[in-house]
């Protein structure tokens, strides 16, 4: 970018007992099985209905599955323990599997309010949902305790994902991000880009990023797990949509989203849950371990989200040709629409309009500095489009993982 | 002197806005739709677009056969199935992956079967 930006960029954020900083202090309301799904909407919908405070302050999240997974407990850990959640809030049916007593002692030790209710002890439905409307009432005012703190740029935490691609996506919202990329990169913040099964094709390239043939290696190692895994699958992860949008092979796809990853050197491979070490770029493998068991690695862009928040990131840039509308209140979804003719469709779902690149009326340097005007106002507090539209998208789904192994985060051995 | 439209004189055929993203791509990337007739420019030559092509899609920038890997960001990402001239669409009908088959909606069985 033209223009380094200034190292002393700072913000106000909630001081965590783990010593991270968050840039938000939602509560989150979590079902631990389907079967508590509607009750803890409910809890969701009453709660905030009350709530003199715009939309999305309360956040409802959860697991759908009675069997238990590894992943889905670590990953609900992970939200629940998130920087920018301030409390929780779990609800349980009562006989499914997840160790709801182990979540909430996990939660209480990061030194954040929470609370359990289980549906068969309460009472039932009304009673739940009425213990539940009083419990958040509580978290919340427990977490408007929290002190705010400083927090600069070198503490914040930036994911990014492509979602609803076109051909557009990667000439200009994919590289612009690629250029704030750099800039926070330069800045020390930690960015986190995804998806192993979108960058099929580029595992060559971006093996020569890695900062050391171990972790190249590694990288290679991982976007091949990701061909071999989809190729049972019988699908790419490739949409329609892609295909109406101009976009022939997953290759193609792949080279566009790979851009918005930008020009770093890539410091390391992290697995769902992992929060990169130090400042740097880190690729986020979300493609499960082992023969393919669960089905599809992220069924829809939604879980691709959950997870780089679980990675602790702060913000989501999100990249979008054909125009996609989802968001999340933990951690706010900037939108950056690729595609001139959708940003005219869509206007009020963007935040960002990267398709004036292709008509000539901003270059990349502009638009990758507006993204990252972007993400300093909403860490800042300002809402987002969709934070401001209330969009909550949430999904967790089995999955399994190995740890990652010890080439992956070289800058560990460093440090 | 005031210049006025002539109503006479056949309309100036629309000059297509398609770019070149890489100086050894074979495909150009339309950035605005291009309708029957519109006039394509290529490498100095003009071409006259026998389809309607839309934004985000791909026209062949030369003459490509059948196998010809197509490049783009100056790199490769499928082959041709099917030989296209300079200025034609490429896309679903006559390129493919050379990793995994893309689906469409109408597609979705035939990769099924292939596997």
């Amino acid at each position: 970018m033209s223009s380094p930006i200034n190292s002393t960029v700072s913000f106000s954020g909630w001081q965590r007992a783990d010593g991270r900083k968050g840039i938000r202090n939602v509560i989150v309301v979590a079902y631990l099985v389907e079967c508590a799904h509607h009750v803890t909407r409910r809890i969701v919908n009453l709660a905030e209905s009350l709530d003199e405070n715009l939309p999305g302050d309360v956040h409802l999240i959860g697991f759908p599955g009675c069997y238990p997974n590894q992943y889905a407990y670590e990953m609900m850990r992970a939200v629940c323990t998130h920087p920018n959640v301030g409390g929780a809030l779990l609800v349980s049916l009562g006989c499914e599997s997840m160790n709801r007593e182990k979540l909430l002692s996990e939660i209480i030790a990061s030194g954040r309010p929470a609370e359990l209710l289980v549906i068969q002890e309460a009472g039932g439905t009304k009673a739940t949902i009425e213990a539940g409307i009083a419990a958040v009432k509580r978290l919340q005012s427990e977490a408007a305790k929290v002190a705010r703190v400083p927090m600069y740029l070198n503490e914040l935490i930036v994911g990014t994902i492509c979602g609803g691609s076109d051909g557009t996506s990667g000439i200009s919202a994919n590289p612009a991000v690629g250029r704030c990329f750099d800039a926070l990169v330069a800045a020390d913040a930690i960015c986190i880009f995804e998806e192993t099964g979108e960058l099929i094709g580029c595992e060559t390239i971006m093996a020569d990023r890695a900062v050391t043939p171990e972790l190249g290696a590694e990288i290679e190692a991982c976007v091949a797990k990701a061909e071999h895994y989809y190729r049972v699958m019988g699908f790419g992860s490739f949409a329609p949509g892609n295909a109406d949008g101009g976009l022939t092979t997953l290759e193609e796809k792949s080279m566009g989203a790979y851009s918005k990853s930008g020009s770093s050197p890539i410091s390391g491979l992290i697995k769902p849950g992992d929060i990169p070490p130090a400042g740097g770029l880190y690729l986020l493998d979300v493609v499960p371990d082992g023969e393919p068991r669960f089905g599809f690695p992220n069924i829809s862009d939604n879980a691709e989200i959950i997870e780089l928040i679980a990675c602790g990131s702060h913000v989501i840039l999100f990249t979008t040709g054909r125009g996609s509308v989802v968001g999340s209140a933990i951690s706010p979804v900037i939108k950056i629409c690729a595609n001139p003719e959708t940003y005219r469709r869509l206007a009020g779902d963007m935040d960002v309009n990267a398709g004036r690149i292709l008509e000539g009326e901003a270059t990349l340097d502009e638009v990758g500095e507006e993204i990252l005007q972007n993400v300093i106002d909403v860490a800042s507090g300002k809402r987002s489009v969709s934070e401001e539209l209330g969009h909550q998208e949430f999904i967790l789904t089995y999955k399994a993982f190995e740890p990652i192994g010890p080439s992956c985060l070289p800058v560990r051995q460093i440090a | 002197m005031t210049q006025t439209a002539d109503p006479v004189a056949p309309q100036k055929p629309a000059l297509a806005p398609v770019i070149l993203l890489h100086p050894n791509d074979n495909i150009l990337v339309c950035v605005k739709h291009i309708s029957i007739g519109d006039v394509l420019l290529i490498d100095g030559e003009t071409i006259t677009s026998a389809a309607a092509i839309d934004v985000g899609h791909k026209i062949a920038r030369a003459a490509l056969t059948a196998g010809a890997k197509v490049y783009r960001y100056g790199a490769p990402i499928g082959s041709m199935t099917d030989a296209v001239a300079q200025g034609e669409h490429v896309h679903m009908h006559n390129m493919k992956s050379d990793y995994l088959p893309s689906h469409t909606r109408s597609r979705q069985n035939k990769n099924r079967s292939e596997l």
